[in-house]
């Protein structure tokens, strides 16, 4: 008899903050400059000098904070977590440990099948983030790079709430999809502006304690979080049912394996040492000051696919769908405005959009088929000028050449023939040119009216209305 | 010349009234230092080029009737500030290469004020001492008897203002690393409020104690010095964002009225009788001058040691991870792997003293540890601060010794860290709270000078002056010089 097992996982979300400067000192965060050269004398810890906390990230952090529900705390504490290593400049991280910024709040997430599910947030705290040590093209030396030192982190901490790697997946995007709308993080995985560590345990289903966890580090792409938690799942399930036991142990993901493996176990751990760092003040908001926060947050998710499915009778999956980027909602709120048709607009946004998008890899900022453009599309579509299937060949068009509509249409030829007269001409001509399929027809074989609406279609090179073709060829075909 | 029996304020004078210009009294200072640093060690950097270069451009300021009272004074700088360009040691081996990059708040601000810098003073390593014997570049002597230690951890600076090789210098207290210096010297050795005085560029002993003061040789000298460095620093997240009142005019201050209240814990076990009764006559000569003294009882106050020697070493542990032969500062020779870099060049860096409180501070930090003692210490901090906050409420000022003892002869405690520590028994409290206090000679014993401590509330500086300078008004013991360096 099989056991069923239960996965438990619960994600550790780094988001760098799109300040401008560091979260300690005045040195730029921009990504791609030549080592070292966006490291200050703070960022590098020179003797004397002093951290003075960003402002900017203070007030990024209470935006995740009010975005979430959580409660923002009005006093918290810079804390030092001690250990040396060459990209760590000072030998200690400033991170809030024991009185972060902000503590308990949720995520709700949409799962494919329409459930709905609450993630809690213990805690969001900010950090520091540290250098890169490179270990590639230096000889027996490695080379150190300080420009990430310093960057601004938001840790966001989740309960271990989830218990399926696509839950874990649901989640990471929803709060990627958070931080983008408030502006908070540019949510790039590759540069490592957004990445997780994911706690996983299994244990038999029913059981109301935890299994023995693993921390996989570093995951910086939903693909790789998925793969490596089922993998990590397999692997526990298989020491476990081999007789084995779980070693509490930090795991690293190996991409090029798809496999993951042992970093180093909780006997290796570090004692950091944690203490508040007396170089900087207990962090006090006052009210006024979150509030301030509050009356400039956007339109949320949630509240934007509410109002999707309320005013434009979209389903929850596809209000959820086009929201889940500012850039997206907003795209496919100004083809509504410019053309009506909610509903058409939302299937061409998710459909024949996203999927050019896709096989381009192109934000949507970058479209070449603009939101007017579009909309202009969808009107021709609507007042029957061209038929649904011709119009993904306009946009086709549209995206390579650039043009509107209504020119790829006149120059192309591409106008819906809906000339009743014509179209009568050849469904005569397709009916006497297939005398026996005519015959089958009539004496019952219902199913050959698709074949008689492909002739037609196919004699008029798609251009005729399909509704109209439909109701002659019904007509005609049943005979005089 | 006779300009090193001046004082700061009074050269500030004669330099403005054209009795002789900066280039000359600098020259005058720099001969002194080279006559007398090979014995002292007081300096350990002389920047003498430096120096005049400032005079000249002082005197260009004189001459045109610019700059303030201290423009064209020459100064020294203990060598925890960071002054860009110059060797910048902090009395350890470990940063024995490492010229600073960038001025220290403070040492920017002297400048902009016209002072002179005439070098960097000896300190104990990384500001953790006494005596300062645990400086990687020897002790430095006390003018008064070149057998006794001058003190520590500002002891360069109290020996070369003692010895008039500087008229005035900077030095930092996170323990009574000026004050107990200036007793052990016969100087006036202030230590304002924690945050008064930006710590941007002062090497970090122990964050939360630190502070950054004057060892001068009167009262309106450190209000003069004192108020050209104190103020708001954006760079420093813990200066406090006060307006700086003008101490020199708040010297005549009158004493009359004042409400003293005299420490009754300090004059327990340990303290030398001798001392003790020159505090004491002190105290009442205050009565004199129209003061009221009450005694005083602040019960949590002989707790001071204990806690600080778990705090300080605590913040240590932390600052000085930096000190990793990665960046800067020493590095062992050719390290096999990291963990090699690591261990020599932290063990050659580092003496001692430095490595005892490295390892105290880690291990109270430790899981396990941290409730019983870091924990712990902090609850005793704040039971302390209460005891100054209730004081407070009853006097205006306390007073009691700076030291138990007058200096001390060099080598008797550098083997017994604990009597070495209890030598700052008076003065670790007003580092505990964050309290504004200054030690002002009040005595001889047996030829060496003795401290009187008068400890004021937070942001009381003005008052603290008045007092101090109401003292050397009716006395003289702060004009007397050793022999040999009149």
């Amino acid at each position: 008899m099989s056991i069923e097992w239960e996965t438990v996982i619960g994600l550790e979300i780094h988001a760098q903050l799109a300040t401008r400067s560091k979260i300690f000192s005045g040195s730029s965060t921009s990504y791609g400059a030549a080592p070292n050269a966006q490291a200050n004398l703070v960022d590098l810890g020179y003797p004397g000098v002093l951290p003075v906390l960003n402002r900017e990230a203070v007030r990024m952090a209470v935006k995740l904070g009010l975005a979430i529900g959580a409660t923002v705390a009005r006093r918290s504490i810079f804390a030092r977590k001690n250990y040396f290593y060459p990209d760590l400049p000072k030998g200690y991280q400033i991170s809030q440990y024991e009185q972060p910024i902000v503590e308990d709040g949720t995520v709700e997430i949409l799962l494919e099948d329409g459930t709905r599910k609450v993630v809690g947030v213990t805690r969001a705290h900010l950090e520091e983030d540290a250098g890169k040590s490179l270990h590639e093209g230096f000889g027996h030396s490695s080379g150190i790079d300080l420009n990430r030192a310093g960057t601004p982190l938001l840790e966001i901490v989740s309960e271990p709430d989830m218990r399926s790697a696509r839950e874990a997946i649901a989640y990471m995007k929803k709060v990627h999809t958070l931080v983008r709308y408030l502006e908070i993080c540019d949510g790039n995985m590759q540069e490592g502006s957004f990445r997780c560590d994911a706690n996983v345990s299994v244990r038999h289903k029913g059981r109301t304690e935890f299994g023995t966890r693993c921390e996989i580090k570093n995951l910086n792409s939903f693909r790789f979080v998925e793969r490596a938690i089922n993998y990590e799942v397999a692997r526990q399930i298989e020491v476990i049912e081999g007789g084995g036991s779980i070693v509490q142990e930090t795991r690293l993901y190996d991409s090029s394996r798809d496999e993951t493996r042992s970093m180093r176990s909780k006997e290796e751990a570090n004692d950091y040492r944690y203490f508040p760092d007396p170089d900087l003040l207990p962090l006090v908001l006052d009210d006024a000051f979150v509030e301030d926060v509050r009356g400039q947050l956007p339109e949320l998710p949630d509240a934007k696919a509410a109002r999707f499915a309320r005013d434009h009778g979209l389903s929850e999956y596809d209000a959820g769908v086009l929201t889940a980027s500012r850039e997206l909602a907003g795209y496919y709120e100004r083809v509504v405005k410019a053309a009506g048709e909610p509903k058409l607009a939302a299937n061409w946004v998710m459909g024949e959009l996203s999927g050019f998008l896709n096989r381009d890899g192109l934000e949507i900022g970058a479209a070449p088929v603009g939101a007017d453009a579009l909309a202009g599309l969808l009107r021709r579509i609507v007042d029957g000028t061209i038929s649904g299937k011709l119009a993904k060949d306009v946009f086709e068009a549209m995206w390579s050449e650039h043009r509107e509509a209504d020119a790829i249409i006149e120059a192309h030829g591409l106008r819906q023939i809906t000339d009743t007269g014509a179209i009568e001409q050849e469904i005569a001509k397709v009916m006497a040119a297939n005398p026996g399929q005519l015959a089958d027809y009539r004496s019952g074989r219902d199913k050959l009216f698709g074949f008689f609406v492909g002739q037609v279609m196919k004699a008029t090179g798609g251009k005729a209305n399909p509704a109209q073709v439909n109701e002659l060829l019904k007509r005609m075909l049943a005979g005089p | 010349m006779n300009a090193h029996r001046a004082t700061a304020a009074e050269l500030g004078r004669g330099l403005r009234a054209r009795e002789y210009s900066s280039v000359e009294i600098t020259r005058h200072f720099l001969e002194r230092v080279g006559r007398a640093n090979p014995s002292l060690n007081a300096f350990l950097t002389v920047t003498a080029e430096r120096a005049l270069e400032d005079a000249r451009r002082a005197d260009l300021r004189i001459a045109r009737s610019e700059g303030g009272p201290l423009t064209g004074v020459p100064l020294a700088h203990k060598d925890i500030f960071c002054a860009a360009g110059v060797l910048t040691t902090c009395g350890s081996r470990m940063l024995s290469n490492f010229v600073a990059p960038y001025d220290a708040t403070v040492v920017e601000r002297l400048a902009a004020a016209g002072m002179v810098l005439l070098g960097k003073t000896n300190m104990d390593e990384f500001a953790m001492g006494s005596s300062n014997e645990t400086s990687y570049y020897g002790p430095v002597k006390n003018p008064w008897d070149t057998s006794k230690v001058p003190g520590g951890s500002s002891g360069g600076s109290a020996a070369a203002v003692a010895a008039r090789l500087a008229p005035v210098a900077t030095g930092t207290d996170t323990g009574g690393s000026i004050r107990q210096p200036g007793a052990l010297t016969g100087l006036t050795g202030f230590k304002p409020t924690y945050g008064r005085v930006s710590r941007y560029g002062m090497i970090a002993f122990a964050s939360s104690l630190d502070q950054a003061g004057v060892l001068a040789q009167s009262a309106e000298d450190a209000a003069l010095v004192l108020g050209a460095m104190a103020g708001h620093d954006p760079r420093d997240s813990t200066s406090v964002n006060a307006p700086v009142p003008d101490y020199a005019a708040g010297l005549e201050m009158p004493v009359r009225g004042l409400k003293i209240g005299i420490i009754r814990e300090f004059f327990g076990e340990g303290l030398e009788s001798r001392t003790g009764g020159a505090v004491r006559a002190a105290i009442e000569a205050f009565r004199a001058l129209g003061a009221s003294v009450v005694e005083v009882s602040l019960p949590h106050l002989p707790l001071s040691v204990p806690t600080y020697y778990v705090v300080a070493p605590a913040e240590c542990s932390s600052n000085l991870s930096r000190y990793d032969g990665v960046r800067f500062g020493h590095r062992c020779a050719e390290p096999r792997d990291l963990m090699d870099l690591y261990k020599r060049t932290r063990g050659e860096g580092f003496g001692a003293e430095v490595k005892r409180r490295i390892m105290t501070g880690t291990y109270v930090l430790s899981a396990g540890y941290y409730d019983a003692f870091y924990l712990k210490a902090q609850k005793v901090r704040s039971l302390i601060n209460a005891d100054f906050k209730r004081a407070f409420g009853e006097v205006d000022v306390l007073m009691g010794p700076t030291t138990p003892t007058p200096a001390f002869a060099i080598g008797a405690k550098i083997d017994d860290p604990i009597l070495m520590y209890l030598n700052d028994i008076y003065t670790i409290g007003a580092n505990l709270a964050g309290l504004p206090a200054v030690s002002v000679p009040c005595g001889m014993v047996d030829g060496l000078p003795v401290g009187l401590q008068i400890i004021g509330p937070h942001f009381a500086e003005e008052r603290l002056l008045a007092t101090a300078h109401a003292w050397q008004r009716e006395t003289d013991w702060h004009r007397r010089l050793p022999p040999g360096y009149a």
